[in-house]
């Protein structure tokens, strides 16, 4: 990265700090007097905000960011009104994450407290892609799915809509207390807080069954919890995505500093070709191109960077990799007559040949490869575990105190614990037996006369059951030890489903 | 003196200087700063609506009213409040339908385990197994009745207790008051052990037969089996509220046995007693 810097630097630092002169940067074109506001080189630790005033930028990848913020919003905001049949004693909400009854579901799939590795996998997964596609194509992530610039993105366009563009805004700014810059920004503020509202309001509805308290939030009957969310999820919208924005990215996000490990000469980076650009100057009316660079330096992309930095500078730690400078570029190389793609996603290889080697992308490089087999394999665990997962589980406690009773005939009880556990969506009857212990006998707490004893687990619940295992005085005498192993063997009525346990007979020591 | 103002690697100074040795100005960031503030306005707030302030006798209440024993007394009274359907329910049905509903049985469990914990388990142990002198709960044997009915009554009057209803019976102390000489004690004892198949010297447990028939059998039965009535224990089998040795054995014949259980009618009230029932029952060895 160090020599990719090199060329740019010098020639961007003068112009940035000779104050950024008015001018124009070729005919027709007016260059930019956006500051660069991150990124110019060292700064001291102690450094007030400069406020960073977006341009507006227009071309293929800010469509392309419009299309990816309306289908992230919608999922956010719409998947708790999706429904899902789940039969008579299951919510019908597709996702839900049901606190009260402590379940995770997910449309077909419907995660108990101690399945959670289901969530970690899925995180892991998250991780693994998100590690995937930062080698392949640098911060995709941050440029266009983040949270953080979806919101960012949509408070700035409210902005824009009510301010306008950059020029206006600044212009806003200078006369803090007219009353047209009263009206503008507070319009802009009561929106960003609506929108605000909207995420927290979103955020509670994966909680609770959406329709129900909807409804219970417009009539002031949802539970305090709820308000106090929606509260928290307004404020850190508000604040994040309305007021810090760029200061997120630079100084509170971790990842930054992490991807600078994830990529390396063949990551797809949004780049300044400098072989082509320098050396950068204004071109006059009938200059010719031969013998200077392609760039006007007329800091368009600069003016649209959402962090303030210059792109011209190379990869940077403030560059979210949004792609917008390429589109600003782009209209002006349109205009000028020179070919497009003076900014554009590009590898530090190809850079470095000055473009002679062409851009070729390399998929088959030890990370992509490794990240991918990793995807693969934990995919593959957690499909395996969803395919094999049981619909009926059985945990055995052994007392613990005392560990044996000793009868009045000199025979030997034990008192166990049972939960079975019926992740089916109907109640089921279950049978407990014994498996692997001659002479055994089971009493079930409650049902002690049943020569049949029968226990019914509610749809999708768990039934915790006090069971007793009794050895008479012959049956006991030949066992080992102070112990013996054995199974609990618990089998469904209808016989369709069956599981067993391993658990322990203690007796006294021998 | 001259103050500096900062440019990258020259840090701000107070402009204070001793020896050539300069002070450095590090302000606090303001976002920290500010939220110090924010905490010195809350803690005057604080101490407006919370009790805070210590007075000599008393302390400042706050004007709010808040007090930790209240809400203690809130939470008692709603934790009532949301176990009250079950505990009616127990309090409207007799113990054997409470026994037969799967749903009451898992409610009565849970509650009469917590009690256990808080009243019975000083002197049963807090899985019940009981100790020297305390009977073992989990066992197939009673000294009284391990029957739903027969457990409540004695948790509610006790045994040899301060009640009108308790149970009560005596083990006479026959080598104290002079009934038995030292030597037919003995022989009894040898007998004793017998039963279980314990005996060590097997004329003086013939001798002992005669014995144990003409004083223990009014209580223990022909047969040595124990009466309920009585809460007189089976010695025929293998278990034992005193320990099962000739020495303790020859103890309780010298001595008497007169074992308490406190009564409980007046200190829990009858949906607790019940729970505690069902939980004893349930222990293993209910009848």
């Amino acid at each position: 990265m160090q020599n990719l810097q090199s060329y740019s630097r010098d020639a961007a630092l003068d112009s940035a700090e000779a104050g950024a002169p008015q001018g124009e940067a070729a005919p027709g074109i007016a260059r930019s007097d956006a500051p660069t506001v991150h990124g110019g080189g060292e700064t001291p630790l102690y450094a007030a905000r400069v406020k960073v005033y977006p341009k507006r930028a227009r071309g293929t990848f800010r469509t392309v960011k419009w299309i990816v913020m309306a289908i992230t919003l919608s999922i956010y905001y719409l998947v708790p009104w999706l429904r899902w049949d789940r039969g008579p004693y299951l919510p019908d909400q597709a996702v839900l994450i049901d606190f009260p009854s402590r379940r995770f579901y997910f449309f077909f799939l419907e995660i108990w407290p101690q399945e959670f590795y289901f969530i970690t996998g899925l995180l892991v997964l998250a991780a693994l892609a998100l590690f995937l596609f930062t080698s392949i194509a640098g911060r995709v992530w941050c440029g266009y799915a983040c949270p953080q610039t979806v919101w960012t993105d949509l408070m700035i366009a409210v902005e824009r809509s009510f301010q306008g563009d950059r020029n206006q805004r600044m212009r806003l700014d200078k006369t803090p207390w007219a009353f047209e810059t009263l009206w503008r920004k507070g319009a802009t503020h009561v929106t960003w807080l609506l929108i605000a509202i909207a995420t927290g309001g979103a955020w509670v509805f994966y909680f609770a069954d959406a329709p129900t308290l909807s409804r219970q939030l417009v009539n002031f009957e949802a539970p305090m919890l709820a308000y106090v969310f929606i509260g928290i999820f307004t404020t850190t919208t508000y604040l994040l995505g309305g007021i810090a924005r760029e200061q997120v990215c630079i100084y509170m996000c971790p990842w930054p500093r992490i991807q600078g490990g994830m990529v390396d000469r063949d990551s797809l980076l949004i780049s300044y070709r400098g072989w082509r650009g320098e050396p950068r100057g204004p071109h006059k009316a009938g200059q010719s191109w031969e013998g200077r660079g392609d760039c006007v330096d007329c800091r368009q992309c600069v003016a649209v960077c959402p962090t303030g930095i210059d792109i011209r500078h190379g990869s940077q730690l403030e560059c979210i990799q949004c792609a917008l400078c390429i589109d600003a570029c782009n209209e002006i190389m349109d205009k000028v007559g020179r070919p497009t793609g003076l900014i554009a996603y590009d590898t530090v290889r190809s850079l470095e040949s000055a473009g002679k080697e062409g851009l070729s992308l390399n998929l088959v490089r030890p990370r992509v490869v490794l990240y991918s087999a990793a995807i693969a394999v934990v995919g593959a665990i957690m499909l395996t575990a969803l395919i094999l997962r049981p619909e009926l589980e059985i945990n055995v406690l052994h007392d613990r105190n005392p560990l044996y009773v000793k009868l009045s005939d000199g025979g030997i009880r034990n008192g166990y614990t049972i939960k079975l556990l019926n992740k089916s969506s109907a109640p089921r009857d279950f049978r407990v037996a014994v498996k692997g212990l001659p002479g055994a006998e089971v009493t079930v707490v409650g049902q002690e006369k049943e020569p049949d004893p029968v226990i019914t687990v509610p749809a999708d619940d768990l039934q915790s059951l006090r069971a007793y295992v009794t050895l008479d005085k012959t049956a006991n005498a030949p066992l080992p030890a102070a112990d013996a192993a054995f199974f609990f063997v618990v089998t469904s009525a209808d016989g369709a489903a069956e599981a067993e346990h391993e658990s322990t007979f203690q007796g006294p020591e021998r | 003196m001259v103050r500096r103002r900062d440019t990258v690697g020259e840090p701000e100074t107070t402009g204070h200087e001793w020896d050539g040795i300069q002070e450095l100005n590090k302000p606090l960031p303001k976002w920290w700063l500010y939220v110090f503030y924010a905490t010195i306005v809350w803690s005057i707030g604080y101490w407006l609506l919370m009790p805070s302030w210590p007075l000599l006798s008393s302390y400042t209440k706050g004007w709010l009213g808040y007090s930790q024993r209240a809400r203690v007394a809130d939470q008692l009274e709603a934790s009532r409040a949301a176990k009250a359907e079950y505990r009616d329910k127990i309090a409207a049905s007799d113990l054997a339908a409470i026994n037969a509903d799967p749903e009451l049985l898992r409610f009565a469990l849970a509650g009469g385990e917590a009690a256990f914990g808080d009243n019975c388990a000083p002197c049963h142990g807090r899985g019940a197994q009981g100790a020297f002198g305390y009977p073992n709960l989990r066992d197939d044997s009673w000294l009284w009745s391990g029957t739903l009915d027969g457990i409540q009554q004695t948790i509610m009057h006790g045994i040899r207790a301060d009640d009108p209803k308790t149970r009560t019976s005596a083990m006479p102390a026959f080598g104290k008051t002079g009934l038995l000489p030292p030597a037919q004690i003995n022989d009894v004892a040898e007998y004793v052990l017998s039963l279980s198949g314990g005996a060590q010297d097997q004329q003086a447990a013939e001798r002992g037969a005669a014995i144990f028939a003409k004083n223990c059998v009014v209580c223990h039965g022909p047969q040595a089996k124990g009466d309920h009535k009585l809460g007189a224990p089976d010695l025929a089998d293998e278990l034992w509220l005193y320990s099962g040795d000739k020495a303790t054995i020859v103890a309780t014949i010298h001595g008497g046995r007169s074992g308490l259980m406190p009564t409980w009618v007046n200190r829990l009230d009858p949906e607790t007693i019940k729970e505690l029932s069902i939980y004893v029952h349930a222990l293993g060895g209910g009848e």
